[in-house]
């Protein structure tokens, strides 16, 4: 993949921050969670800075330290909305910036969930993609019912039992998108004709069953929604192992990793793009952005503080799968530039606490990108794959033109 | 003592995939851009109507085997479109009809009680359920129940749903930041249901919503279809939207409010209609006769016929008449994904009738299809509508109707422009909102909470009780709901 000069940023929006005690903050607008305003001005922001698209998290079970099961405390942010849903509820009120809701693979249909995105795909006019999670957690599976999950402990995590169970969430992972896809490609571009002259209003050659059959789901179609204004809107991947790795490298269009320094995003890169040639995937693009957490204030003394404060009152330190940053806009501007070097071609900031971070991410951070020319200073696309670089698709499905007319016989 | 006068009620529905929407109009636009919703859904608020109401089907319809090319094909995610019609709108009601069979309790119950936060309290819920493996071929949960298994598990479906949005119990999160408190209640949301269909538990993750629970509408015409209505639902929408079926419906299921502690208030009945409007009622009914002529073209027709038939009938003249051989009765539905492909039970008997009829008024295929597909419209000027449709209301026909135009998006403009004006002057119909939510603007109290098991099972225990959300589909004005 040919360097490109500028850095791709996107924001990981999750509750009131990414820290357990960010809802205590002063500027923190708990009591809104649960609002359509207050994720509308989040997505809003993100806009104002340039960024090319938001996350929403999401999750069936209710938040919990406790991996295997919920914990029953009452001093963290518990409950949240649909991340779909809140994506279409803030689509209307922005014009650029990406949305890009999660989606539990493990509990939800490929078929309503293609044509949700497809959706908020019309809604965003081409702004729309997709966060593909599994479920792992057996509470999880408690509240559908459909089967169970035997619980994991993070001392077996490399034990081969628990490696083919994860295995086996993440081949799911990989069937659902492959499904999420050929839905959204099930109807041609130009299947809806409209000719009054012979009554039709399609042409019903131009829309294909897809018939995936695997392990999990079949799956008919075509879909009940028109391919997309995206054509195919952008699939993202969280991956901290090998196996997640691979559905990055063979699905997605870009893959969130976690490494804590450059090295470290170097081998994981290395490892990605090894994957994406196995896959056949070489020549597709396929963005790498590091995940990082942050503290962002205008000393480092300051953002080192408030980490300080905010772990006393969760009362404990904050940990994360990703490296946490505490610093200034600057400093990070200095550690995004560095590790781009590994391969990366992006980054998606967890906002340690909303709003405060994330505005230091669009009013700070940004120009500070830009005054080192690292980041756009404005939009060159509408659409989500624009901002990212990638091309329009061909249907997977459309005939292809022979090239030449085919000589008479 | 005289009767006192009634407010009236009215509400939307976004042409659907089905003959009534004229696709050819010039004045026809997308079905499936944003902006076609927005327009539509601003246009009914602008009108100050209650709520707008989106159809369901997770199948394209087939016929002889291929897709049906004739109407409009395809449609958005309900949801979806939903949640982003709360950003552009302030007030009015968002309905989605969400199918049962396909999904699960706790999936659905979140996805509406994330609308109902995210409109801040107008989400509503048109519960209806599928039967057919057709459709479930495209779900992780298709077809492997049997046809009255599904029935009960709708039942379970809805009566699971409540359970999940009482789960808080009306709880407000304190948010405190100076103690820390974020809940008070450690076991908010705690829940557990457990029978042959649903063995779930844990804490759903959605606080109580702004309503409490969506606002439910049901669409069975069944009698168990009415009782199951006057048990639990907020809304029926309904198919009889004439005066004497009208009245007749209205009394039945209203007379079956008092067995469940429920007044008339408690249950609103809003059939489909659709309406054609002109300067003068001569001149609406000109364009009326010409909006038949489009939505049901001479291959419409045919199809139609096809549809009762089974059989292919490809060539046949529509302008000649009928076929004089009788339905096949021995094979599958050549239809498939339509809610009417049940509907015809016995088919020989219905294509006698059909023949005997076309005959005794000498029409030919597609004249006799555009009569028999027809269904009550408000045709006239607009002073003649508003009056037509409060006789009907004053008269206990309905509470009001849900309007389904022909034309997308821009066939509610005339009416939101005209006779919605006659209304309020009248004072039949609001000048503005009164309140905020969706159970305000229907005049509908707090959710009852009585136990979820027994609001449900008042129906439930029957077969002809399961047979009523089955129904929901089928039992609606053929192509109104599609």
């Amino acid at each position: 993949m040919s360097p490109d000069p500028l850095l791709h940023l996107a924001v990981a929006l999750d509750g009131a921050g990414w820290h357990p005690a960010a809802w205590r903050e002063p500027d923190a607008r708990p009591d809104e969670l649960f609002r359509g305003r207050y994720w509308t001005d989040l997505v809003v922001e993100a806009e104002d800075g340039l960024l090319d698209f938001v996350t929403i998290e999401d999750s069936f079970g209710v938040q919990s330290t406790d991996f295997n099961a919920v914990d029953d405390r009452v001093d963290q942010v518990r409950g949240r909305l649909d991340a779909v849903l809140t994506a279409a509820r803030a689509a209307p009120a922005t014009t650029h910036v990406g949305i890009v809701p999660t989606v539990v693979a493990s509990h939800t249909e490929p078929f309503h969930l293609s044509k949700a995105i497809a959706t908020l795909d019309y809604a965003a006019a081409g702004r729309a993609g997709l966060r593909v999670q599994i479920s792992a957690k057996p509470y999880e599976y408690a509240l559908i019912g459909r089967r169970t999950t035997e619980p994991v402990r993070l001392a077996d995590i490399n034990t081969a039992e628990v490696q083919t169970r994860i295995a086996e969430h993440f081949s799911e992972a990989a069937d659902y998108v492959e499904v999420v896809r050929r839905l959204w490609d099930s109807w041609e571009d130009d299947a809806e004709i409209r000719d009054a002259a012979t009554g039709r209003f399609i042409d019903r050659e131009k829309l294909h069953h897809i018939d995936f059959e695997g392990d999990w789901f079949d799956v008919r179609g075509p879909s009940i929604t028109p391919r997309p204004p995206q054509g195919q809107p952008v699939v993202t991947a969280l991956g901290h192992s090998s196996i997640p790795y691979q559905l990055i490298a063979r699905a997605a269009d870009v893959g969130f990793v976690t490494p804590h320094d450059r090295a470290g995003a170097a081998a994981i890169v290395a490892e990605i793009r090894r994957e994406q040639e196995f896959a056949g995937r070489a020549s597709d693009t396929v963005h790498v952005f590091a995940d990082l957490v942050v503290f962002l204030d205008e000393s480092a003394q300051a953002a080192e503080e408030r980490r300080a404060r905010l772990d006393e009152v969760a009362g404990a330190p904050y940990t994360s799968d990703a490296y946490i940053f505490a610093g200034t806009p600057s400093e990070l501007a200095d550690l995004l530039a560095d590790w781009r070097h590994a391969g990366l071609t992006g980054y998606r900031l967890r906002p340690a606490a909303l709003p405060h971070d994330l505005t230091r991410i669009t009013r700070a951070l940004v120009p500070e990108l830009q005054a080192r020319g690292l980041f756009r200073t404005e939009y060159q696309a509408s659409t989500l794959r624009g901002h990212l670089g990638l091309p329009r698709p061909a249907n997977r499905y459309a005939a292809v033109a022979p090239a030449v007319a085919p000589a008479a016989v | 003592m005289s009767k006192p006068i009634k407010q009236i009620h009215l509400a939307a529905h976004f042409p659907g995939v089905n003959n009534t929407t004229v696709w050819s109009d010039p004045a026809a636009g997308s079905h499936i851009e944003f902006a076609s919703f927005a327009h539509f859904a601003q246009t009914a608020e602008r009108a100050k109507f209650d709520f707008v109401f989106l159809a369901e089907g997770l199948r394209l319809r087939e016929q002889g085997g291929q897709i049906y090319d004739l109407d409009v094909v395809g449609r958005p995610d309900t949801f979806t479109v939903l949640a982003a019609l709360a950003a552009v709108t302030e007030r009015i009601g968002l309905t989605g009809t969400i199918n049962s069979t396909f999904n699960e309790p706790y999936e659905v119950a979140r996805q509406f009680a994330s609308l109902d936060h995210l409109s801040d309290g107008r989400a509503a819920w048109n519960v209806v359920t599928s039967w057919d493996a057709f459709t479930g071929e495209n779900f992780r949960r298709g077809g492997y129940l049997a046809e009255q298994d599904r029935y009960d598990r709708a039942k379970t479906f809805l009566r699971t749903a409540w359970e999940l949005f009482d789960s808080w119990d009306g709880y407000r999160i304190p948010a405190d930041k100076e103690s820390g408190v974020f809940l008070s209640d450690p076991k908010a949301g705690t829940f557990e249901h457990r029978d042959r269909h649903f063995d779930i538990a844990g804490r759903f993750n959605v606080p109580t919503s702004p309503q409490e629970r969506p606002v439910i509408f049901q669409a069975g015409d069944s009698d168990a279809g009415r009782e199951f209505a006057a048990s639990c639902a907020d809304a029926i929408f309904g198919r009889h939207s004439t005066l004497g079926p009208g009245q007749e419906f209205y009394t039945d299921v209203k007379r079956r409010l008092p067995s469940y502690g429920r007044t008339s208030e408690d249950l609103l009945i809003l059939p489909a209609a659709t309406f054609v409007l002109g300067d003068t009622d001569a001149e609406a009914a000109e364009l009326a006769v010409q909006v038949r002529r489009a939505q049901v073209s001479g291959q419409t027709a045919i199809k139609f016929l096809e549809q009762l038939w089974n059989r292919d009938l490809s060539g046949y003249d529509p302008d000649g008449p009928l076929p004089q051989t009788d339905p096949d009765v021995s094979g599958d539905s050549i239809s498939k994904g339509r809610a009417a492909d049940r509907m015809y039970r016995d088919r020989i008997a219905v294509a006698r009738e059909y023949r005997e009829e076309a005959a005794a008024k000498n029409l030919s295929i597609r004249e006799l299809m555009i009569e028999k597909t027809s269904r009550q419209s408000f045709i006239g000027s607009a002073e003649t509508v508003a009056t037509q449709i409060d006789e009907l209301v004053q008269a206990d026909a309905a509470d009001g109707y849900i309007l389904v135009p022909h034309i997308t998006p821009g066939g509610l403009d005339v009416f939101a422009d005209t006779v919605v004006p006659i209304l309020q002057e009248r004072g039949r119909y609001r000048a503005d909102y009164e309140g905020t939510t969706l159970r305000e603007h229907l005049g509908l109290g707090s959710p009852r909470k009585t136990p979820a098991g027994a609001e449900a099972g008042a129906a439930a225990g029957t077969a002809a009780g399961a047979q009523a959300e089955a129904e929901s589909e089928a039992a609606v004005p053929v192509g109104a709901l599609q």
